[in-house]
C-alpha cells in the first residue's frame, strides 16, 4: 500500500501549531534543493552553509511570528528568501574593494588621493543638504521606503516584511518616491551634482 | 596497461550530492525550539530560552 506524503502545507500548520518535527521533516525534504540552489550561485561551500542557515531564521521567524500567509507555496516561498539573501550576498560582496588584473595597470589608479578637497566637499555636503530638505518633502509611506533602500540598504523583502506591505507595494512605493524626488527637484530648479 | 584518466564530474552531478551539514540543520531545529514569540500590542517580542 502506497504511504501518503503529508503536504507542506499541512507540515507548515502543523508547525505553527507547535510540532516541531513538522520543521525537521520540512528542512529535511528541500534541504537538498535549497541548499544546491544556493551553492550553485556562490560556488562556496561555507557561503551556501550560512545562506542557508540565515534563510531558514527568517523562515522561522516569519512562522512563529503568524506571518507566513502563502498557503501551499512553502518551497517558491523558501526559494525566494534563500534568493534575496544570495543577492544580499553579492551586493556587499560589490562594496569591497577589488583589483582589476584585466587591461593596463595603472599605478595612479591606486596611489591617487580620493579623498575630497574643501571646495568639494562643500558642494557635496550642500548637495546632501538639499537632497535631505527635498526628500522630506514626499509623503510618508514614499519618504520610509525611500530611507530604507538608500540610507538602510535594506532588500525589497526586508522592507516589506518591516513595514508590512507586499514587496509590489514597497517596489511601487519606491517607483512613486523616484518620480516624485524628480519633479520636486525640477520645481525648486536644484542642481545635484558637482 | 590500462588507460589511466580521470572522470570529470559535471556541474549538474556535483550539485546533485549537495547538502547542508548536520550541525546546521541540528543549529536550526535547535533555534527553533528556543524561539518564542510573546505578542506585544504594537509589535511581537522574539526571546531565545536555553
Amino acid at each position: 500500500m502506497e504511504k501518503t506524503k503529508v503536504t507542506d502545507a499541512v507540515l507548515v500548520k502543523d508547525y505553527i501549531n507547535g510540532n516541531e518535527l513538522a520543521l525537521s521533516e520540512l528542512i529535511r525534504r528541500h534541504q537538498h534543493r535549497i541548499y544546491s540552489f544556493i551553492y550553485s550561485k556562490v560556488f562556496d561551500k561555507d557561503i551556501a552553509e550560512d545562506i542557508f542557515q540565515d534563510t531558514f531564521i527568517k523562515v522561522i521567524n516569519t512562522l512563529k511570528r503568524g506571518k507566513y500567509n502563502e498557503e501551499g507555496k512553502f518551497l517558491p516561498w523558501v526559494m525566494r528568501i534563500a534568493h534575496n539573501l544570495v543577492i544580499d550576498h553579492f551586493r556587499k560582496n560589490k562594496r569591497m574593494p577589488k583589483f582589476d588584473n584585466s587591461g593596463d595597470f595603472n599605478i595612479f589608479s591606486v596611489l591617487s588621493d580620493s579623498g575630497l578637497n574643501a571646495e568639494k566637499q562643500i558642494i557635496k555636503d550642500q548637495i546632501e543638504s538639499d537632497l535631505r530638505e527635498v526628500i522630506r518633502e514626499l509623503p510618508e509611506d514614499q519618504l520610509e521606503v525611500l530611507t530604507m533602500r538608500i540610507y538602510k540598504e535594506m532588500s525589497f523583502k526586508e522592507i516589506s516584511e518591516r513595514t508590512g506591505v507586499s514587496i509590489n507595494t514597497a517596489l511601487g512605493r519606491m517607483r512613486y518616491a523616484l518620480i516624485n524626488l524628480r519633479k520636486i527637484i525640477e520645481k525648486h530648479n536644484l542642481v545635484l551634482t558637482n | 596497461m590500462g588507460n589511466l584518466y580521470f572522470e570529470k564530474t559535471s556541474k549538474e552531478e556535483k550539485l546533485k550530492n549537495l547538502n547542508p551539514k548536520e550541525e546546521t540543520i541540528k543549529f536550526l531545529l535547535d533555534y527553533s525550539k528556543a524561539l518564542k514569540v510573546l505578542p506585544g500590542e504594537k509589535e511581537d517580542f522574539e526571546m531565545l530560552l536555553n
